[in-house]
């Protein structure tokens, strides 16, 4: 086992042991966001030209579950552990700068993944139950949605880990989810589609580029989507390297971890 | 080739009350199978010292190597040659001892490690506690997880912050006994520790800084028989004389005179005489560590604050 995949491995063990809170709990939050949206919204939100509300919502409520989840994952690991001060432990190790990106990373993008199929496993049940629905739980193009899933989930997991490089405290967490992640995820069409919207919010949600994360794994499922997916892949991967480039260097700089 | 290498090491942090000097050219080197004091009061800049040499921060200027290889220039082949245990009392709480050693051993890049992590647990006398998690641990046994996770490498230079406080006698003991075989086995050992009993009984040479500098720098026995010879220690209830009470060392009733030869016992008597008061258990001792400290620190005091 070479380093970091020795932090790998335990970044995956750490949310894995506490799986009911890090796994379950936002599965069932989807799942509650479907069951209540779905049904108050079926008959009167128009998206796609042969897909239904409820259907259309799914993969967003997926995608949207797996970003959040890779954010929490980086950001609430090494927050606790600079506060707990058992990140000293990493720090006197050889461990480089790309091991510890790459381990945080990609712990965040398994337990994104994890919580995504969790909620798409959960919709199962809906989709058995309610043969109006019409939503096939393998996509059409699941290369695609497994692409966006991935490329997704890194970019949060690295925005999660500069967050909780820059947080000294719950609270200043706590303030990043809520005032930037919650809303950006929100707004980016997990619950609508951007052609319902006035043109100025149009525009403006072609400037976010959760956007682009949930418009492209949505056409992944329907082959459907407010943008072309290869517009959306250029989007995402552009942000991931800008993001993985600045977690990379202040991990680098030993930003608020080393005096 | 030193163990440990430090030359005209300086810090400054910069604080809201302006820049505050933790290190001031510390100069001084550590012998390869060395076992190490470094000893001063609270602030003297022992844990900033240690954190430049494990990479937790960086020094403003000057450079520290670890058996020739620079900490910040080869950070990483110099922090696989050093163990450290940290002051705090840390642990991770999702995990046990035995995950937490082999992580820490991952790290490193050392697999298949468990012979060696059995032995630590055994020489630390954690083996019963392998499966539990580390909140259930009690706080001394969380210190020796510290020196286990130090260990799990098995570094040549090992280095203890203050790694026996908290943890009671019998543990010490262990404790100590397990980092003296290593010595013996050849590994360097740097320690700091506010027990000076320990330092004395264990370092073969010691460093005292104090502000930021270095203010005595010899063998242990060398610093020893330097210090003014005799200790004259006696118990009383009531205020001692102002003449003794400058120069007395005071633990509650006790009290503890230096003195260097047989007339100066007899000056410190005679003016407890006079004032009237009433010496019980008296005793004379030889001068220990603690007095060179004390000793030490008083002669650097900076005349201002006197």
């Amino acid at each position: 086992m070479t380093g970091w995949r020795a932090l790998f491995y335990k970044e995956v063990l750490r949310f894995w042991k506490v799986g009911f809170q890090t796994v379950g709990a936002p599965v069932l939050t989807s799942v509650l966001y479907l069951l209540i949206f779905g049904h108050v919204l079926e008959d009167h939100v128009k998206v796609y030209d042969g897909v239904g509300y409820t259907a259309f919502l799914i993969p967003g409520l997926v995608m949207m579950s797996v970003l959040q989840n890779a954010f929490a994952n980086s950001s609430s690991s090494m927050v606790q552990s600079k506060i707990m001060g058992n990140l000293v432990f990493l720090l006197l190790t050889p461990l480089s700068h790309w091991s510890w990106f790459f381990a945080y990373t990609l712990s965040a993008v398994v337990r994104g993944m994890a919580v995504g199929m969790g909620v798409l496993l959960a919709t199962a049940l809906f989709v058995w139950q309610s043969s109006a629905l019409n939503f096939s739980l393998l996509p059409q193009q699941p290369l695609w949605a497994l692409v966006f899933a991935f490329t997704g989930a890194a970019m949060l997991g690295a925005l999660g880990l500069i967050a909780g490089l820059w947080a000294e405290k719950f609270d200043q967490m706590a303030a990043f989810q809520n005032f930037i992640i919650m809303p950006m995820t929100f707004l980016s069409g997990v619950f609508y589609s951007i052609h319902s919207l006035p043109d100025f919010w149009q525009q403006v949600s072609h400037l976010n580029p959760f956007f682009y994360m949930i418009d492209g794994f949505r056409y992944g499922f329907f082959g459907q989507s407010d943008v072309s997916p290869w517009l959306s892949l250029g989007v995402v991967g552009v942000s991931l390297l800008i993001i993985s480039a600045v977690a990379v260097n202040l991990l680098r700089i030993g930003f608020k971890i080393r005096g | 080739m030193p163990a440990i290498s430090f030359q005209s090491v300086s810090k400054t942090f910069q604080t809201a009350r302006g820049p505050f000097q933790a290190l001031d050219g510390v100069s001084f080197d550590i012998e390869q199978g060395e076992f190490f004091g470094l000893l001063g009061p609270n602030g003297a800049g022992k844990t900033t010292l240690i954190s430049i040499l494990a990479g937790l921060a960086k020094a403003t200027s000057g450079t520290v190597s670890v058996l020739g290889t620079n900490v910040n220039t080869q950070a990483a082949e110099a922090r696989k040659k050093l163990g450290v245990v940290p002051q705090e009392l840390v642990f991770d709480p999702f995990f046990n001892v035995r995950e937490a050693l082999r992580f820490q051993s991952g790290y490193f890049g050392v697999t298949n490690n468990d012979a060696w992590i059995d032995e630590l647990l055994e020489s630390l006398g954690l083996s019963d506690k392998a499966n539990h998690n580390m909140r259930q641990l009690s706080g001394g046994m969380k210190r020796r997880m510290l020196v286990a996770q130090a260990l799990v490498h098995k570094p040549p230079v090992i280095v203890l912050d203050e790694p026996t406080a908290g943890v009671d006698v019998e543990l010490r003991q262990t404790l100590w006994q397990f980092i003296a075989k290593l010595n013996k086995l050849g590994h360097t050992v740097l320690l700091t520790t506010h027990y000076l009993e320990e330092a004395e009984a264990l370092c073969q040479r010691i460093a005292m800084l104090k502000n930021g500098k270095v203010v005595a720098l010899d063998r242990t026995d060398e610093l020893l028989k330097a210090a003014s010879s005799n200790v004259l220690r006696f118990k009383l209830d009531a205020a001692l004389p102002p003449a003794l009470a400058a120069k007395a060392r005071v633990t509650g009733r006790i009290v503890q005179l230096p003195a260097h030869d047989a007339l100066e016992i007899e000056r410190h008597l005679a003016a407890l005489r006079e004032a009237g008061l009433n010496a019980e258990d008296v005793e004379i001792r030889k001068a220990d560590l603690e007095d060179v400290f004390l000793d030490v620190m008083h002669a650097n005091t900076p005349k201002e604050t006197v």
